[in-house]
Order: C-alpha cells, then structure tokens, then sequence
C-alpha cells in the first residue's frame, strides 16, 4: 500500500509539473528573469501549491498518525546555518543557469532529450559529492 | 498566452495535493531533492523502496501524459557544458542545504517554517542573479 500511495504521489506532482509549466525551462528562467521579459506563471504555482499543503499540514496537526501508520515528520530545528544558506544560493545559481531543479528533472527525462539527460546526470554525481562538500566546508569552517 | 496562469494554478494544486497525499497517506515530506539524493548516495534505509516508487510514478505519468499530449517540451539550453554545471550545482546545493522548490518551497513554506522561507529566498534570489550574470551580462544563454 505504501508503495502504490508513493508511486501516485510521484505520478500527481509529475503531471502538475507538467501541467504547470514547471519543466519548461524557459518559463523557469522567465519568472527568475526579474530585470528582463518577467513571467509571473510560478507565483502562481508556488500559490496553488501551498495552499493545500498549508491545510495537509493543519490536518496532520489535528492527527495522531499518517493514514497508513507509522508517525508525523518532526519539524526540523529552526536553525539557519551556513548549510542552508550556501547550498540555496549554490542551487539557485544552477536553477537560474538551466531553469531546471530537481523534480522536473526527473519528470522530463523521457522528453528532455539530451540536455535533460546531461542535467540529471550532472545532478546525481553533485548530490553523490555532496557530503564531501559539506564535510570540508565544515573543516574550512573550524580552521 | 492569457491562459498560463490557470494552467500553473492548476498544475500546483496538482503538486500541493501530491505532497499533501505523501504526508497524510505516507507520513513524509515531499522533497524531490530529498528522495532521489537519500537513493543515489544510500542514505535511505528502511525507506528506499517507498522512494523508489515515488519517482518511478514521477517518471511514468508525466512521461505518458507528456506523450499522449505531445506538449513536452523542456527548452533545455544547447550548450551542454552550462548544462552540466547548473546540474552539478543543483544538485550539490540541493543536498546541502537539504531541501530545493519542492521540500523548502512547497512543504516548507507551507508549515511556516523559518528554514523553509529562508532557503526559498536566498535559492530565488541567487536564480534571478544568476539569470541576470549568465544571460543578460555574458549573454551564455
């Protein structure tokens, strides 16, 4: 059951990526596009999306377990470390670069061609090298 | 087009209801960095098989949907060197800061979380950056 629930979970964020124009690189690169031709679509997006997330979330409060047993995700520590920072900044470089992140990625690959497939190859090795990247950021950190 | 914004407000209700689904119905986040980076660097434990799942559905019905519509169509730019530095740095970044759009965007935000918020403005603000630096001052792409 937990397996049939996460693979339509995928197959739904999929098709709203699709549909919302999310793996589209060139209306990604146009909403960041803010000194140039702005396209407001993923205001949009970001807004539909929210809204009912922001109601799962008030169900879950009022919950004791997710439908299918097990618990709730904890909320992580509200603690703004350097991490966070520098890996956002790191990814939005990369995400205005190609106007792709992670989930369209995936989701374009049987039409993304060759650059899709470049992308998501790219990606992987960077989130297998990612660990090690943290790890001397900290060393350079208590150096 | 005039219609883009229904188009992006219904696909987003898409995703906040697939996220809102794998939290209700799976008891976890949503974050596309997440799932596919715990897989290819085998963090994910008891959980792996689960994730597995998510993307094969992430695969296969945009995919379908994609193909039955003949509206998929990426853009992806064609120099493939940019290409594969933006892929490096997304995915680095990703894992570093433990979340992108869908995990700190979507679920994040969301909840009102402080990190959530935080990395959604730093990664936005370092893409429109990044757009201004690559395309409109070296002209790249």
């Amino acid at each position: 059951m937990r397996l049939i629930s996460a693979f339509f979970a995928g197959g739904l964020f999929g098709v709203g990526l699709l549909i919302s124009g999310m793996t589209d690189t060139r209306k990604v690169i146009g909403w960041l596009d803010i000194f140039g031709d702005w396209d407001p679509t993923l205001a949009f997006v970001m807004g539909g999306a929210i809204i009912p997330m922001a109601i799962a979330w008030q169900i879950a409060a009022r919950r004791s377990a997710p439908a299918l047993g097990g618990t709730f995700p904890t909320p992580p520590e509200p603690r703004l470390g350097r991490n966070l920072v520098l890996g956002s900044v790191l990814f939005g470089a990369g995400w205005g670069l190609a106007g792709l992140c992670p989930g369209p990625a995936i989701a374009s690959i049987t039409w993304g061609g060759t650059g899709g497939a470049v992308f998501l190859v790219a990606m992987i090795l960077g989130m297998v090298a990612a660990p090690s990247v943290k790890l001397s950021l900290a060393r350079g950190q208590t150096a | 087009m005039p219609q883009d914004w229904i188009l992006g407000l219904l696909g987003g209700a898409m995703i906040g209801l697939a996220a809102a689904a794998y939290l209700l119905i799976n008891g976890r986040v949503m974050g596309a960095s997440g799932i596919i980076g715990s897989l290819v660097d085998r963090s994910a434990k008891e959980n792996a098989t689960e994730r597995a799942a998510f993307l094969v559905g992430l695969v296969l019905f945009p995919g379908a949907a994609a193909f039955a519509t003949g509206t998929g169509d990426t853009h992806v730019s064609g120099n493939l060197v940019l290409v594969a530095l933006a892929g490096l740095l997304v995915g680095v970044g990703t894992r570093i800061a433990n979340g992108c759009t869908s995990g700190h965007g979507v679920c994040g935000i969301s909840r009102l979380s402080l990190r959530g918020i935080v990395a959604t403005v730093f990664y936005i603000g370092a893409g429109g950056l990044s757009v201004v630096v690559f395309r409109h001052l070296l002209g790249w792409v």
